[in-house]
């Protein structure tokens, strides 16, 4: 069919104005770390493309019904002298169709939603690397039982994998959201009565290497804001090699005892030896598992494993990067870095074991 | 019909209540001045929500923010958003609902004139109470949904640095409550009163919609109100007497809670909204010269949003993880709502089409209120799709969503309100010059502020936050949201000033400012306190427009009468003494923990109530 010069141009109009939303949508999306609208997974382009189905209706029903409503503002405002208007009481059939309308464009937001729904609730189809995910005022633990490894705050996983969490919590409700990966899944607190009931589930295979930003997004208490996550997406020969190093000294293998030729090393190194003694006087041990102590295999203690903590990028809950001096600064004053965090020193340290600390947890990695 | 009580001649009982000054205001009975109590009371509510917005914007102006602690971060925006619903919203609706369902219907009064004393002073003690606890340093901070089991005190281990928890909640907990008393108290008497006290022709489907959507919000209040206070004492036992309805380690589930919550919340959300819906359904016809485009569908998309709303709860709740078929049910029946909304925004669009419009201030609220609700109403949508929500939960996209409805929607509808019947309430005209501007900038400013909200959300910055760290590219949307707030802070300056200086001015308002359409427009500005000397009339949804027609197009001003033969209820003391008593008994269930005879408090804030009651039953009742 010829289309008139002025259709022709309407349509181009159109593609060009619709181009120029996404390219706002996505450009301003470059500069932000945590985003939803660039999605780095199966599941979460999933919701993408639903998202933005969504989002094209409601731009269509925003510009008809804003423009009828500024239209009929300006061809009916009154004028000096007008008569009375017509009183008009209702029209059904117009009041059919606008009835009718919006339920046809309902149906075509439903379908898709319950499509969505089906698709991404559904137990992961394709488990690859199981994490159980629990959540503490205000971190995150993160164990994989069949890979050995029980690490904090930073979830490592390899790209192109089906990753299966299974969420709950140590104390009060929180939620895992990572934006560009996984969307969010609520977790609750268990007890041995309530185990199997209140596990949540959320899996996501990541498409691309990086590092992802996430945080907790339900309000668990005073350090809600600061109760961050990371992800970090590494090639499979990368993820092999990590695993490998966090094994070692993992509660999980043989309950947190490493091979004596590791042990004799350790024992023979000074950084390792003072730090130890720091870390068992300095109160340390009471609440956090670390490799070569006698809790290495304790699981359940009140904050983070430590036994590789030279091996993240930040500390805190995502909150500080995982430098000497900030590691120093934590150690000093814990409360001052993050007020109302549970870690409380049962007296303060002095300089000389934060230095033998810092080498000590920097060490191990 | 209550006439026979009303038309008969009064006994002449001597009484010894002042007829002006601050003891007829503690004694009154008259609707319209308990109206007005809860206007001003609901005001300054407002105004404090307001400051605390203010504050928590100038927190996240920048990056690691540290105007406030994190406790006090939280603290305030639980009291943001529970005192905007609880103290705000409501009340500023109850503010409408008592002076003009009466004046609407033709009525002089509502049914229980000294129960609807009783519900204003309940509301105020509550409010009280739950903001006392700024000034004894335990201000709630669970959330204005204070989910368990962070609130439920014993889930939490405390060490040095969190303590074992303090009062905090146990002031959110135990003030809902009573605020819930005055809620139902005052629901029961609207209802009753627009069943019974209807002037002779006025059927259900000739009551003005402002009067048919206050109608239809309380019932919405009999029925949500129970869910929440049941919720109030399970969390009260938890916290106090070792139950574990939400407790896992006793068996418990948290989320119950939220399901109960909710059950309350979302028809909560209709009782904000649906007074302005009705208020706008007011406002619009007149300034159009037209009656509401269909009258009848308007009616019924109410009601069936009510009824829906009442189903579509656990939409709150996607992220718990319900599963795929609870999710498709609650998402479907969300979506469903959107049809009923969507009629009454077409019916409204109906009403100014073909007509001619005036734009007074009261009109431009109204028609703000269409427009940025539409906004909320499509953005609501979004996360009516499950999926799309698990992104979107928790974060300032929700924030942005809700304030287009509440703010948007229902403070625009309020305003409109304020415009439309100050002069009938007060007998003098807000100026217009700076209501427009109180519009315009409010209209700017509200953008500002919220508009950006909804990226940050897309963004990934979630709710509650009393911070953000640099580098996620929040910073920049922050601060134009907090320009925006100082914007909506300047906006109502100015109508804090309207207020002054209309109040200087001469109280010269005619009966009939606008060419109003119902019975209110029809006697004295203000009104006298029987209202209306002989009860109207009522043909049409629209009777001043039929009584104006049928005088040729002018009606002469309504004349003051002396009203003496006229049987009025005396103003009392009790509703306020009751009120006292049951805030004492609700008080003492604060000390449960703190003093082992408590319940001393307890009986005797129950036997002040009970007297108080019974000196109320037998008191005189009229004049």
């Amino acid at each position: 069919m010829e289309r008139s010069p002025g259709r022709v141009w309407r349509a181009w109009l159109t593609r060009a104005g619709l181009l120029g939303l996404l390219v706002l949508i996505a450009g301003c999306s470059q500069n932000y770390h945590q985003t939803t609208l660039l999605p780095r997974s199966d599941i979460t382009r999933l919701i993408d493309d639903l998202f933005m189905t969504t989002v094209w209706w409601a731009v269509v029903v925003f510009v008809l019904v804003e423009g009828a409503l500024v239209y009929a503002l300006f061809r009916f405002r009154s004028r000096p002298g007008d008569p009375e208007p017509e009183q008009t009481h209702g029209n059904t059939t117009v009041e059919i169709i606008w009835t009718v309308i919006p339920a046809v464009i309902l149906a075509f937001i439903a379908v898709p939603t319950v499509k969505t729904i089906v698709k991404t609730s559904l137990p992961a189809p394709n488990p690859q690397v199981d994490v159980e995910v629990i959540g503490h005022q205000w971190w995150w633990e993160y164990r994989y039982p069949k890979l050995g490894v029980v690490t904090a705050n930073e979830l490592v996983v390899p790209v192109g994998k089906m990753v299966n969490l299974r969420m709950w919590s140590a104390d009060v409700l929180h939620s895992w959201w990572s934006p560009q990966l996984a969307s969010k899944r609520d977790v609750f607190p268990i007890f041995n009565n309530t185990r199997d009931k209140k596990i949540n589930p959320l899996w996501f295979t990541a498409d691309s290497v990086g590092d992802y930003s996430g945080q907790c997004a339900e309000l668990c208490g005073i350090q809600h804001a600061r109760m961050g996550l990371r992800v970090i997406v590494k090639s499979e020969a990368d993820f092999e090699s990590w695993v490998a190093k966090e094994r070692v000294g993992s509660p999980l293998v043989e309950g947190g005892k490493v091979a004596a030729a590791i042990d004799s090393a350790w024992k023979a190194d000074t950084v390792h030896t003072k730090g130890q003694a720091a870390f068992m006087s300095g109160g340390c041990i009471a609440c956090h598992a670390m490799v070569g102590t006698p809790l290495a295999g304790a699981l359940n203690l009140r904050g983070p494993n430590l036994s590789h903590t030279g091996g993240r990028t930040t500390i805190g809950a995502n909150m500080y990067e995982n430098t000497p001096s900030m590691l120093a600064q934590w150690l000093r004053d814990p409360q001052g870095m993050k007020q109302g965090s549970h870690m409380v020193l049962p007296r303060p340290l002095t300089e000389a074991e934060i230095s033998a600390l810092v080498a000590y947890l920097r060490m191990h990695q | 019909m209550a006439t026979s009580v009303l038309e008969h001649k009064a006994p002449a009982i001597p009484h010894h209540y002042p007829k002006t000054g601050f003891w007829s205001w503690i004694t009154t009975v008259d609707h319209k001045r308990i109206g007005i109590l809860y206007g001003a009371t609901a005001f300054i509510f407002f105004l404090i929500g307001g400051i605390e917005a203010v504050i928590m914007r100038l927190q996240l102006i920048g990056p690691n923010g540290k105007l406030v602690d994190p406790d006090t971060f939280n603290a305030l925006f639980t009291m943001h958003g529970t005192t905007m619903i609880f103290l705000g919203v409501m009340p500023l609706s109850a503010f409408f609902f008592n002076f003009f369902i009466p004046l609407q219907i033709g009525a002089r009064d509502v049914v229980f004139p000294r129960l609807n004393a009783f519900s204003y002073w309940v509301f105020l003690l509550g409010a009280i109470f739950i903001n006392v606890s700024f000034l004894v340093g335990a201000p709630p901070d669970g959330g204005w949904f204070g989910y368990a089991n962070l609130t439920s005190a014993r889930m939490i281990p405390s060490t040095a640095a969190a303590p074992a928890p303090g009062l905090n909640i146990d002031f959110w907990v135990i003030g809902l409550q009573i605020l819930g008393i005055a809620s139902i108290a005052a629901a029961l008497n609207f209802f009753v009163t627009i069943i019974n006290l209807r002037a002779p022709g006025m059927t259900l489907l000739r009551m003005p919609m402002f009067v048919w959507m206050s109608f239809i919000v309380q019932i919405l209040l009999l029925l949500a109100f129970p869910v929440i206070t049941v919720a109030l004492v399970f969390l009260m036992m938890d916290r106090n007497f070792g139950t574990s309805f939400f407790m896992p380690d006793g068996g418990g589930d948290p989320v119950m809670w939220q399901h109960l919550f909710w059950i309350f919340g979302h028809p909560e959300v209709y009782i904000l909204i649906l007074p302005a819906f009705g208020i706008a359904s007011e406002v619009l016809p007149v300034f159009s010269r037209k009656p509401l485009f269909g009258y009848t569908a308007m009616v019924f998309s109410g009601v069936f949003i009510a009824f829906v709303g009442f189903g579509v709860w656990s939409h709150h709740m996607f992220a718990t993880g319900m599963g795929p078929f609870a999710d498709t049910f609650f998402s479907l029946a969300t979506m469903v709502i959107a049809i009923p909304t969507g009629v009454k925004i077409f019916n409204w669009i109906g009403t100014l089409w073909g007509g001619s419009l005036r734009f007074t201030t009261a009109m431009l609220f109204a028609v703000g209120m269409v427009a940025l609700f539409i906004v909320g109403g499509l953005s609501g949508v979004m996360h009516a799709s499950p999926p799309a929500d698990l992104q979107q939960t928790d974060t300032y996209f929700i924030v942005a969503h809700f304030h287009y409805v509440l703010f948007g929607g229902s403070i625009f509808g309020l305003a409109a309100g304020a415009y439309y019947w100050w002069p009938k309430i007060f007998g003098r005209l807000l100026d217009e010059k700076l209501g427009k501007a109180h519009f315009w900038l409010t209209f700017i400013g509200m953008n500002l502020t919220f508009f950006p909200m909804h990226y940050l959300g897309l963004h990934g910055m979630p709710r509650r936050v009393y911070t953000y760290p640099e580098g996620l590219g929040f910073e920049f949307l922050n601060q134009v949201e907090t320009v925006g707030a100082f914007v909506i802070v300047l906006a109502f300056l100015l109508f804090i000033v309207n207020i002054i200086k209309t109040w200087m001015g001469p109280a010269n308002a005619p009966a009939d400012p606008w060419h109003g359409a119902t019975l209110e427009w029809s006697i004295p500005s203000p009104p006298q306190e029987f209202n209306f000397p002989n009860l109207p009339r009522v043909g049409s949804s629209v009777p001043q427009w039929d009584a104006w027609r049928a005088a040729g197009g002018k009606l002469p001003e309504p004349v003051r009468v002396s009203g003496d033969d006229i049987h009025m209820p005396n103003p009392s003391y009790w509703p306020l003494m009751a009120a006292i008593g049951l805030t004492i008994l609700m008080s003492s269930l604060m000390l449960i923990r703190q003093w082992d005879y408590w319940y001393a408090i307890t009986l005797f804030g129950t036997a002040w109530l009970f007297f108080s009651v019974y000196r109320w039953a037998f008191e005189p009742t009229g004049h």
